[in-house]
């Protein structure tokens, strides 16, 4: 990290997921000064680990592909992976701020052959997946990963199988010995893109989540459509392999909810809306998809996906909330149970599978960040003067789509800017 | 001395390179038959060694052209990227060994694969120039001209004098604010989203008045927009007529929405009592209270009981209907609810709604808030408001309840949708003769041949296509922001405005340096034509996606390279061939082609060719390599910008000097499209339709020749396309025209 040059003009963007990467090549595409820094071994964030967007149904490995070619020409960015801020001080236009870099045990000799993956015996859970599916320990995370540069699992270092990668490398990109380091640095303005995670859905006890193996989260679901996914990119139930042909999608599972993340997240809508044209796509017409809702949240000129989807005979949606989840033992069907409030009926629907869509929560908690900034109840950074030059980007900011994400990244981007123009005006 | 072209031809043995081929006879063909003028293996060419070797070999030996025979293009890009040299990459990695079994059978024509892409390395580089910037924008403008002086004006004005770039603000009306300034209240914009806050027009007016960066012209329209990003140059006419004309960098398209108009909502009561309002009536009522008791406006009686009906005219097919949701309604009568509540709790407001669109955490907080307040949300389907003696009365279908309902209000506001002020629709087919006249006025007034304004993409809005890239404009330079692009409500219009604002000032710094705008970022090239050979047929600037290119007056192509996003459709357009990029070029692919060995018709070697587009298709290729899917040891792929530059010539050629398949590799066309460059795709699949006339007089069968849509994701299937193709020679047999 040693030829890390930064000054009080260089601009910090914390996580390298869409938000991130979008504000760092936006600011950088004006000339400026940018570090990009990515706690994951991989740039791509969230959005890499989707299948496709709503509602255009493309993908996002092709904006992806657009953006790792502006950051591969672009002299002005610097990316760093595996690296996250333990300590911030400073004000706007002047911020000191340590940086803490995991070792990834592979330096930029390698080529991403592959030969070290094909050396180890070692399996660990694929963060990529979820958990759903196995990856080596040395591994490249997926496909797009951008470094394209090997990672040594550091639960495998010590043991036989890093000697063996080691061996298998002829590009001396392996080094067992590389540490924990840290460095210092000075920048002007930053920009936090630290994002979401799914909200846990193991706390929501009246769905099972953790008891029913037919209870899966909408990121999980997700997971399932890719070709190089846990399931080879068929739509399975995890009981028993077999195809999920009548599935319910359970809305607002942790979001807009007291007992859980009081806002309103979003994307779910738009989200589960999309997943049943995965159903679509894999079955014809042979499924049945039931979305259990309270109001469907298809926002703005995007309400046309939802005519769309509301045309499907096979989509039926219910104005409900869940009240539980039981499990046919003998099936290991998820049963929904609840009041269907367009009429008060009460039902006991069984279905295939059970895909919660799950809400978005800020990836650092409140008591987390490492410098003060407004944080508000749901534990996002409010756009405040008191912040300084430290500006929220993307789902840091707010529950947003990739589309508002991106142009909430965009704006970081010019406020971010605006204090190194300044500083760059007072020091001529 | 420094005309001469000198190659360096660098063939790596890294990666398995060097045992699954025979580089030493790979280094043969690209010094003979390449005319490599240096040629070098090395075992591992990427690390820092090998790329020192290279970097000394252009400052020392003059190599001003290097020929890279290792992986992909898009591996190693940060290595391999040396300044002020053309740079071709043979992929040796993906495009060989990574796609051809390890066996002593695949060994032979493993090596031929690997010796054609070194061929074709060779063949480009010759024609590969550096680009220079055209040197159009040195004298760049650092202004913005902002369109609208509402909300979204204001911020982008405001957000880019704080960054330090001059800003001319256009507002059509006599003051600022736009339809905000006609707001009493705002939705709260921060926590705890309970309280409503003042509408803030007047702080911002404030700052614009006091930034000297800032010049605002009122009752004024911009009547001409001409140049290119860097060069602008507006006139902005006022309404008595006189006009100063400006130059600006880039420009930023704020025009708003209007409101839908609520007499076609006669079946709401709008229009036959003044007590149906809409919105903005509201709000203006509510500025005539000031914060004392709402009067509504037959009798001024205080208003006690009153229903907002949502999606008023919107979410709708029926004719006259607004299909889309407007975005900010749900919220805008949260709003008003609490005018009255927050005045006099003990008035009853009913939102009857069904769907309550208040996403977010701010969102959230602000319905709850106003449940807290004791506005009653109701599920419903309003099917008429009717005229009663006391009032409107509000029929609806309680969805909750299931039941019928018909209740009485003083006052019933209908939330009615936006339409978006953007302008002439450029892509409209021209009006029949006797039809009514629509007459729109322009926003900006473009000279360009494509039209007046930017294009539109569903409903007026002229947002972008693309999820990822919400500033993707098809007019590089002029940004769209707020409700014109797309439905928004106001925190997210300025969100938007600070945006666009970015957005403007890249396009007008790269205008500068003569870059390119997303997503060729940063590229140099541009596309020059030879004149004399031109025939003025019109066709590229008729299928420029960017609408770039111009014609002068004697009708030649006038190409304004700031515009230009490089995606060489004009390139693929050209019938006679004029049109080229220093580092793409007819030449730098057509020679490729012709750079592959043909072996005879009785080798049972067929030759099939795959253009690629570099975006989607080829990583898909790159892809498959990387997870070991297997393809033909026939086909030679070559990445091409996009499917929309590709000249027919190339495939007349390739079909005369003995291909036998040819697949072309592009995005998928039609609405959802996803090609960057709009339409290259699309425009391909046209092009290629009428090749089938070349096959027929060479007698060749159609299905030597294919285009498909492959997307990114396509990891298995490309390579699979690729196998079909191979079947279907065999199928078919060789082409007879090897020489």
């Amino acid at each position: 990290m040693s030829d890390v040059i930064a000054t009080n003009q260089t601009i910090l963007v914390v996580g390298g997921g869409i938000s991130g990467v979008t504000a760092a090549i936006e600011a950088a595409e004006c000339g400026k000064q940018v570090i990009l820094i990515e706690k994951n071994p991989s740039l791509g964030g969230r959005v890499s680990q989707l299948y496709k967007y709503f509602p255009k149904l493309c993908f996002p490995s092709c904006g992806m592909e657009i953006n790792l070619r502006r950051m591969k020409v672009n002299r002005n960015l610097n990316i760093l992976t595996m690296t996250e801020v333990s300590a911030v001080s400073g004000e706007s236009g002047n911020y000191r701020v340590t940086l803490k870099t995991r070792p990834r045990y592979v330096n930029e000799n390698c080529t991403a052959c592959g030969e070290c993956e094909k050396a180890v015996e070692a399996e660990f859970d694929s963060e990529y997946d979820y958990g759903m599916k196995k990856r080596k320990g040395a591994y490249l995370p997926f496909n797009m990963s951008y470094p394209q540069r090997y990672v040594i699992d550091p639960n495998m270092i010590g043991t036989d199988d890093a000697q063996k990668a080691k061996d298998a490398c002829k590009y001396d990109a392996i080094d067992l010995d590389m540490q924990e380091s840290e460095t210092t640095l000075t920048v002007g303005a930053i920009i936090w893109a630290t994002g979401w995670q799914p909200y846990d859905a193991d706390k929501i006890q009246p769905y099972g989540h953790d008891r029913f193996d037919n209870v899966v989260t909408s990121v999980e679901f997700e997971r399932m459509l890719d070709p190089f996914g846990p399931t080879g990119g068929k739509i399975v139930r995890p009981s028993d392999g077999k195809e999920a042909k009548d599935v319910a999608f359970i809305q607002c599972a942790g979001s807009r909810d007291r007992n859980h993340l009081k806002h309103c997240s979003r994307i779910c809508c738009m989200a589960t809306l999309k997943q049943t044209t995965y159903l679509r796509e894999k079955f014809e017409d042979d499924f049945k998809a039931s979305v259990y809702y309270i109001d469907i949240r298809a926002i703005d000129r995007i309400d046309d996906f939802y005519q769309k989807i509301q045309a499907d005979e096979n989509v039926n949606f219910i104005k409900s909330k869940v009240a539980s989840i039981t499990e046919d033992k003998e099936t290991r069907n998820p049963i929904l149970h609840g009041v269907d409030t367009e009429g008060y009926h009460r039902y006991s629907n069984p279905h295939d599978l059970c895909v919660l869509a799950v809400g978005m929560e800020p990836s650092v908690p409140k008591d987390a960040f490492p410098i003060d900034v407004v944080i508000n109840d749901s534990g996002f950074i409010e756009a405040d003067e008191k912040n300084g030059g430290i500006f929220a980007a993307g789902c840091s900011s707010d529950a947003l789509d990739v589309n508002r994400a991106v142009q909430s990244a965009t704006a970081s981007a010019l406020r971010a800017i605006q204090v190194i123009n300044r500083v760059a005006g007072t020091e001529g | 001395v420094s005309d001469e072209i000198k190659v360096g031809a660098y063939i790596c043995k890294g990666c398995g390179l060097g045992e699954r081929l025979d580089c030493g006879q790979l280094a043969t063909i690209a010094e003979r038959e390449g005319k490599a003028k240096l040629v070098r293996e090395h075992e591992f060419l990427c690390n820092a060694e090998g790329v020192a070797m290279i970097q000394n070999d252009i400052d020392n030996e003059g190599v001003n052209k290097v020929m890279i025979a290792a992986c992909s293009r898009r591996s190693k890009t940060e290595a391999f990227s040396f300044e002020n040299v053309a740079i071709s990459r043979a992929n040796l990695r993906e495009g060989v060994i990574w796609v051809r079994p390890d066996t002593d059978e695949a060994k032979e024509t493993t090596q031929e694969m690997a010796a054609d892409y070194v061929r074709m390395g060779c063949a480009e580089i010759k024609y590969m120039n550096v680009p220079h910037s055209s040197g159009e924008g040195t004298t760049g403008s650092n202004s913005l001209l902002v369109a609208g002086g509402g909300i979204v004006g204001m911020t982008a004005a405001i957000e880019a004098a704080a960054a330090g770039y001059p800003v001319t603000l256009v507002e059509k009306s006599g003051q600022l604010g736009g339809g905000a300034a006609f707001e009493y209240k705002r939705v709260p914009e921060h926590m705890p989203y309970a309280e409503l806050e003042d509408n803030g027009v007047a702080e911002m007016v404030a700052k614009i008045e006091a930034d000297s960066k800032i010049t605002v012209h009122l009752n004024s329209t911009i009547t001409r927009t001409s140049g290119a990003p860097g060069r602008f140059s507006a006139d902005i006419s006022t309404e008595s007529g006189s006009t100063s004309t400006e130059n600006f960098g880039a420009i930023i398209m704020a025009s708003g929405a209007r409101n839908y108009d609520a007499n076609q909502l006669p079946e709401l009561g709008y229009g036959k009592t003044p007590d149906v309002v809409d919105q903005a009536g509201l709000e203006k009522l509510a500025m005539e209270a000031n914060g004392g008791p709402i009067k509504r406006p037959s009798d001024g009686k205080e208003v006690e009981n009153v229903v907002f009906i949502q999606c008023a005219g919107q979410r709708s097919t029926k004719e006259g209907h607004l299909p889309y949701c407007s975005g900010h309604c749900c919220l805008t009568s949260i709003k008003q609810a609490m005018y009255f509540k927050d005045q006099n709790p003990k008035i009853d407001t009913n939102i009857i709604y069904s769907d309550l669109r208040t996403p977010g955490a701010g969102g959230e907080d602000f319905y709850r808030s106003g449940q807290q307040k004791g506005i009653t949300f109701t599920k419903g389907s309003v099917s008429e408001v009717t005229v009663g003696a006391n009032g409107p009365e509000v029929k609806f279908n309680d969805l909750i309840l299931a039941q019928e309902v018909n209740e009485k209000a003083d006052l019933v506001v209908l939330a009615t949708g936006q339409i978006p002020n953007s302008g002439v629709d450029i892509d409209a087919p021209a009006p029949q003769a006797g039809a009514p006249e629509v007459t729109l006025e322009s926003i900006l007034n473009l000279d360009y041949r494509q039209g007046k304004d930017l294009p539109h993409l569903k409903n007026g809005f002229n947002d972008s296509h693309f999820i990822c890239f919400p500033y993707e404009t098809r007019r590089t330079g002029i940004y769209s922001a707020g409700p014109v692009r797309r439905p928004m409500d106001m925190a997210q219009a300025k969100e938007d405005a600070t945006g666009a604002a970015l957005k403007a000032i890249q396009a007008l710094e790269n205008a500068k340096l003569g870059r390119a705008a997303h997503p060729r970022s940063g590229d140099l090239s541009f596309p020059s034509f030879r004149k004399e050979g031109c025939t003025q047929c019109k066709r590229c600037t008729v299928e420029c996606p960017f609408g770039a290119i111009d014609e002068d007056q004697a009708g030649y192509p006038q190409f304004n390279e700031s515009r230009c996003r490089r995606c060489g459709t004009c390139m693929g357009a050209c019938p006679v061939r004029v049109i080229s990029f220093e580092n793409y070029s007819v030449e730098t692919i057509g020679q490729q082609l012709k750079a592959v060995d043909i072996p005879d018709e009785f080798s049972e070697k067929p030759r099939i060719l795959v253009l690629a587009c570099e975006n989607d298709a080829y990583p898909a290729l790159d892809m498959a390599a990387q997870n070991g899917n297997h393809y033909s040891q026939f086909a030679r792929v070559v990445p091409v910008r996009c499917l929309g530059s590709i000249n027919t010539i190339w495939i007349t050629d390739a079909l005369n000097s003995g291909y036998d398949g040819i697949i072309l590799m592009g995005c998928q066309k039609g609405e959802n499209y996803q090609c960057h460059f709009v339409k290259g795709s699309e425009i391909a699949h046209i092009r290629m339709s009428k090749v089938d006339d070349t096959l027929q007089s060479l007698s060749l069968e159609a299905d030597r020749v294919a285009t498909y849509e492959v997307a990114i994701t396509d990891i298995k299937r490309a390579p699979q396309l690729i196998n079909d193709m191979a079947e279907t020679v065999e199928r078919v047999g060789m082409s007879p025209f090897k020489f």
